[in-house]
């Protein structure tokens, strides 16, 4: 247990690294997942195409093939970045292929009679979604958002072996790779980190959900 | 609301013109995006046949090989999702039926235990399954070797007998409180009630949602790249293009075969939730969602 001890340091900027990593990606997705949603339920058709195929795309890849396209593809097509800008692309880009799909299960779970409702009283297009459907799709897509979101938390240890340096898992394999520890303190010690992160967000997403419940 | 035409009116005169507007613009950014992606692969030759011929051309010398690789990756990336599928129903049934059927005490510990599985990411399940299970007596050849099948095995195991369980429990929880009852009624046993009675409608009702989850077993299988040289797909793929250099076009093939795999089972979990949604007790559940939704309900 004094490899812990000894090297809370390590662990803890790990935990900070997957943190942060989760976080930016965390905001990443949820804005590039709601464009597409928007785009999958838009009357431009080649936009709900573009969206589809997006989505069928993405979800069904491993996202470790993904992360070898970005990382290989955008420095072919000219954009140089570092690994970390490139593991966070990837996920992103995943994850938001799950956003999607959880953002338009909450749209489809609304009853038709509330957009029937909002075109009767005049209501166009854009605030048919702005003042009626998204409000009450988003509350709906809260469980399914929030466990896409917890997994790519967890998604995001694949970063730390893939080249981005000083996440969690990342940290493990330096501490029983060169400087030689006995891997099981270190293993159960980011265990522990990791399941820092991802109960409590499970535990906030339950409360999220009982603030968020619709009665229907 | 699937039908999502009714977020807008019939399209009259104006708007079909503004819709025809908006198409033409949008296809037209949508082709220069693509052309500009396009024109940038071209100068550095990624178009060039040297590149795809081996992967595409019959003719070529190596393409027999190298779909021969490709074969067998894709053998062993079925093999291992087979296998860790299998196992981790079974011992997701066991998980599942117990955090149902324990009392308040006993049910302590295995919720505990299926919290912690869910909780870790499956790729540092596989490396502590390298990594710790020789402290609880596995001994495993050196990591090059054969036995990375058993940490991705293990690796997915662990995680997702947790995730199966996640699922039965809700299957069973969405069944009519009559089911159980009736079974107790007619002198069953509450295991037999369980195994008789519940469990197969819940089976029944999650079938869409176990599928999806497959889906997520299979592209789960890549990870172990990172941690032993078990030869599935990826990894076959990333010999390939080391030995040619078409790393693009490769990975850009075996992404297919991936996508068309799972695309045929998320397709075969739309129909099974279609067909489901007459004939069982159950409450129907939507299977896009369901494995991530399911599980989250604690």
């Amino acid at each position: 247990m004094n490899v812990i001890i000894d090297n809370f340091d390590l662990f803890f900027q790990g935990f900070l690294k997957t943190l942060g990593i989760g976080l930016i990606c965390m905001v990443g997705s949820l804005i590039l997942g709601t464009i597409i949603a928007a785009f999958r339920v838009s009357p431009v058709a080649p936009l709900r195409a573009v969206g589809t195929l997006y989505v069928n795309l993405i979800r069904n890849c491993p996202l470790t093939v993904v992360l070898f396209l970005i990382a290989f593809g955008l420095p072919t097509i000219g954009i140089n970045q570092s690994y970390y800008f490139f593991g966070c692309s990837a996920l992103i880009i995943y994850t938001a292929s799950f956003v999607c799909e959880a953002l338009r299960s909450g749209i489809n779970a609304i009853p038709a009679g509330q957009a029937e409702a909002a075109r009767a009283i005049g209501l166009g297009f854009t605030q048919n979604l702005r003042h009626v459907i998204l409000p009450q799709a988003f509350r709906t897509a809260i469980p399914p958002t929030g466990s896409v979101i917890i997994a790519m938390f967890k998604n995001s240890a694949v970063l730390g072996v893939f080249g981005v340096s000083g996440d969690l898992l990342g940290n493990a394999i330096i501490l029983t790779g060169s400087r030689g520890f006995d891997p099981v303190p270190v293993y159960l010690g980011i265990g522990f980190f990791f399941l820092m992160i991802t109960i409590p967000a499970g535990l906030v997403l339950g409360y999220l959900e009982r603030k968020a419940v619709i009665l229907r | 609301m699937s039908d999502l035409s009714v977020l807008y009116d019939a399209p009259g005169p104006k708007a079909k013109r503004n819709a025809t507007i908006g198409s033409v613009v949008v296809g037209l950014a949508l082709l220069a995006v693509l052309y500009v992606v396009y024109a940038r692969l071209d100068e550095k030759g990624q178009w060039s046949w040297d590149l795809w011929g081996p992967l595409l051309d019959p003719s070529n010398e190596v393409f027999e090989l190298v779909w021969q690789n490709l074969g067998t990756g894709l053998r062993n990336t079925l093999t291992g999702a087979l296998v860790a599928i299998t196992l981790s129903l079974l011992l997701g049934v066991v998980f599942g039926v117990a955090r149902v059927m324990l009392g308040r005490w006993a049910r302590i510990p295995v919720v505990g235990l299926i919290e912690i599985l869910r909780g870790l990411p499956v790729i540092v399940m596989m490396f502590m399954a390298y990594q710790l299970l020789p402290a609880l007596g596995v001994n495993y050849e050196p990591l090059p070797g054969p036995d990375a099948f058993w940490y991705m095995v293990v690796g997915l195991t662990l995680y997702n007998l947790a995730v199966f369980a996640e699922i039965l429990r809700s299957g069973v929880n969405s069944l009519p409180k009559g089911q159980r009852e009736a079974g107790l009624v007619i002198g069953l046993t509450p295991l037999q009630t369980m195994v008789m009675i519940q469990l197969p409608q819940a089976f029944r009702t999650m079938l869409p949602a176990i599928i999806s989850q497959m889906v997520v077993v299979l592209k789960d299988t890549s990870l172990i790249m990172f941690l032993g040289q078990y030869p599935e797909l990826l990894y076959q793929a990333k010999i390939i293009y080391q030995d040619l250099g078409n790393t693009l076009q490769t990975l850009v093939v075996v992404g297919i075969i991936f996508i068309a795999i799972n695309f045929a089972l998320s397709q075969l979990a739309v129909w099974v939730e279609k067909r489901m949604s007459r004939r069982s007790a159950g409450k129907s559940i939507d299977p896009i969602m369901a494995t991530t939704a399911a599980p989250v309900k604690v």
